[in-house]
């Protein structure tokens, strides 16, 4: 029992120390890359651009227009959309499906640790580069326009703290299904444009879920896709939203993903034929 | 125990088969063909503890399909393979700990920054502490002849250097099986004699099991006193490489300057005369009998100068691979 207990956290210990020093490396690569980082963010600004355009029809039309949500709610509400699409931005198809085809993933493969770990650390590592980004543009944003510019309840933040990051792992989990098609198929990333729309259109990036008309509002309900932006976007800018049900949603959809994704790389290890190592 | 044991291992690749052309394009949308091919066929073999064997054969031999399948990158099609007591394609975690692949071609050092981070990272996953890292570092990089290198972006390294930190950052974890695919690809002669170099001191100190491909026979004859011969996926030889070049070459070429020129006649008690050009002579001589064939020319006649020269074994093994036919 003892020994079990030391060696659990010996492996506790191992575990952390390869999460410091990856991020760490991630971090620093991504420095590297911190203009690209930029530009990668700047075209991120969806929420932001629809803003206009919704706030465009709230002018014309009143809340009726607009789900009953005011210019101001509409204000935060793409703000706080923004600031979670940012930190749940997932490109891991694409890294993985280069990886895999100019045989970079063989050196992974042969070390004694899993690769989805070293995808994740350049994530966290990327979100890390983007943060001061993010800041910035979030108070140009409140100078321009002093209107919208709230502070989240602590609480409220806190949730949202936690939502963020869950909504990023079920993001991850999603693509990460995706990106085991790599092994059957050399263009798996295209699949991953067909799967945008959906994300697109469920999520709330393009609208807050109060807009839909009922019917499609419950469909999006039952998909994945609007506990990854609406629910932390509702949580961060401080609307009502079912905290409980959230939660729960993103912790049911990531459980029953992830072992499907781990079942995916599985089957796809049995496949790989090390292209190009 | 053998460290390596290979039996029946057998690795067929599903490829597709699209004819040329806008039509052969068409063709294959509508209705896509494919074939099975062979890569490796029932190659079976055992390497020992401390063995360094090189693995020969031209490109598309099948060499590093097995180098994969005895890694775990890949599953055999069939056959079973096991490398320190483990069936590699299982990956476990002591297996891996135990293994290194370094492939000449392609690296795992972070591009962008210098190779320590890389080997930081790579202390982490093997759980090296700190201290103990950085005194394999400091060992290896002596024998490699490392210094400053390591704190310059790799992508500011020459060829020779960021080989030589591949294989830094390949052998931290102190591996007891190497296996080495072309790591002295495009290297000039100093950077690959000291790979060489590096790599038998490591076998010597360390008693590692090493596994080489290599298109330079330099490294081959250099490191490997066993040679395993590898053809269109079927294993051809397996033994040193004096036998082998025995096997592909059962004459040595004896070449003589004679003080005055002599009929052809002449030369037949002594070998297969190849050319007579005057005074120059070239005769093939069986090795069984070169000795009393060299004592007998040099009593007999007028030799003015002797040589006798072994024929290049690439050559050896071009030809045998141009003999055979494709299966």
């Amino acid at each position: 029992m003892t020994r079990r207990r030391s060696d659990a956290r010996a492996g506790a210990a191992h575990g952390l120390r390869i999460a410091r020093v990856l991020l760490s490396t991630q971090y620093a690569t991504m420095l590297e890359y911190r203009a690209e980082i930029v530009l990668w963010a700047l075209s991120g600004v969806l929420p932001l651009i629809m803003l206009g355009v919704w706030s465009g029809a709230e002018a014309s039309g009143g809340p009726a227009a607009t789900g009953g949500l005011s210019a101001q709610a509409l204000g935060r509400y793409f703000l706080s959309a923004f600031v979670v699409r940012q930190f749940t931005i997932v490109w891991v198809i694409h890294s993985f499906e280069e990886d895999t085809l100019a045989g970079r993933l063989s050196p992974y493969l042969l070390q004694p640790l899993a690769p989805v770990w070293r995808y994740v650390s350049a994530h966290l590592a990327e979100q890390v580069t983007r943060l001061p980004f993010v800041l910035a543009m979030l108070a140009l944003v409140f100078l321009i326009h002093p209107a919208v510019a709230w502070l989240p309840s602590p609480p409220r933040l806190l949730a949202a703290l936690v939502a963020i990051p869950m909504a990023f792992a079920l993001r991850f989990a999603i693509q990460w299904i995706l990106t085991m098609l790599c092994f059957w198929t050399e263009r798996a990333a295209a699949l991953e444009r067909l799967m945008y729309i959906p994300y697109l259109f469920l999520s709330g990036l393009v609208a807050p879920l109060e807009a839909y008309p009922e019917g499609v509002r419950a469909f999006a309900l039952a998909t994945p896709f609007p506990w990854m932006v609406h629910f932390p976007a509702q949580l961060l800018a401080g609307a009502e939203v079912p905290v409980g049900r959230g939660f729960a949603a993103l912790l049911l959809w990531t459980l029953v993903l992830v072992p499907i994704g781990w079942s995916g790389w599985k089957l796809g290890m049995r496949r790989h034929s090390a292209l190009g190592a | 125990m053998a460290m390596i044991r290979a039996l029946g291992l057998g690795k067929t690749f599903r490829v597709a088969d699209k004819q040329p052309g806008l039509a052969g394009t068409l063709r294959h949308f509508v209705q896509r063909r494919h074939r099975d091919v062979p890569a490796v066929r029932d190659v079976s073999f055992s390497v020992e503890p401390g063995e360094v064997v090189g693995f020969l054969g031209p490109n598309g031999a099948g060499k590093t399909t097995t180098l994969k399948m005895l890694t775990g990158l890949i599953h055999p099609s069939s056959g079973s393979v096991e490398v320190a007591g483990f069936r590699p394609q299982r990956r476990q975690v002591d297996f891996l700990r135990r293994i290194t692949l370094v492939m000449g071609n392609k690296q795992q050092l972070i591009w962008d920054l210098p190779p320590l981070d890389s080997l930081r990272v790579n202390a982490a996953v093997y759980g090296i502490d700190d201290a103990e890292a950085q005194r394999r570092i400091r060992d290896l990089a002596e024998m490699l002849e490392l210094g400053e290198e390591l704190r310059r972006p790799v992508r500011k390294l020459s060829l020779g250097q960021r080989m030589k930190a591949e294989l830094l950052a390949a052998l931290l974890h102190r591996p007891s099986v190497l296996f080495l695919d072309e790591p002295t690809l495009g290297l000039d002669v100093n950077a690959q004699a000291r790979v060489r170099s590096f790599l038998a001191e490591y076998n010597r100190r360390y008693g590692a099991t090493l596994l080489l491909t290599s298109h330079y026979m330099a490294d081959i004859t250099a490191l490997c006193p066993r040679v395993l011969l590898i053809h269109q996926g079927s294993l051809m030889h397996d033994g040193s490489l004096a036998e082998l070049t025995n096997r592909l070459a059962p004459c040595r070429e004896v070449r003589l300057e004679l003080r005055e020129p002599l009929p052809a006649s002449t030369f037949a008690a002594y070998g297969t005369l190849e050319d007579l050009q005057g005074r120059a002579v070239r005769l093939l001589v069986r090795r069984e009998r070169l000795t009393a064939s060299v004592a007998r020319l040099l009593a007999e006649l007028p030799v003015v100068d002797l040589e006798v020269a072994e024929p290049p074994i690439e050559e050896l093994i071009g030809q045998l691979f141009r003999r055979e036919p494709a299966r």
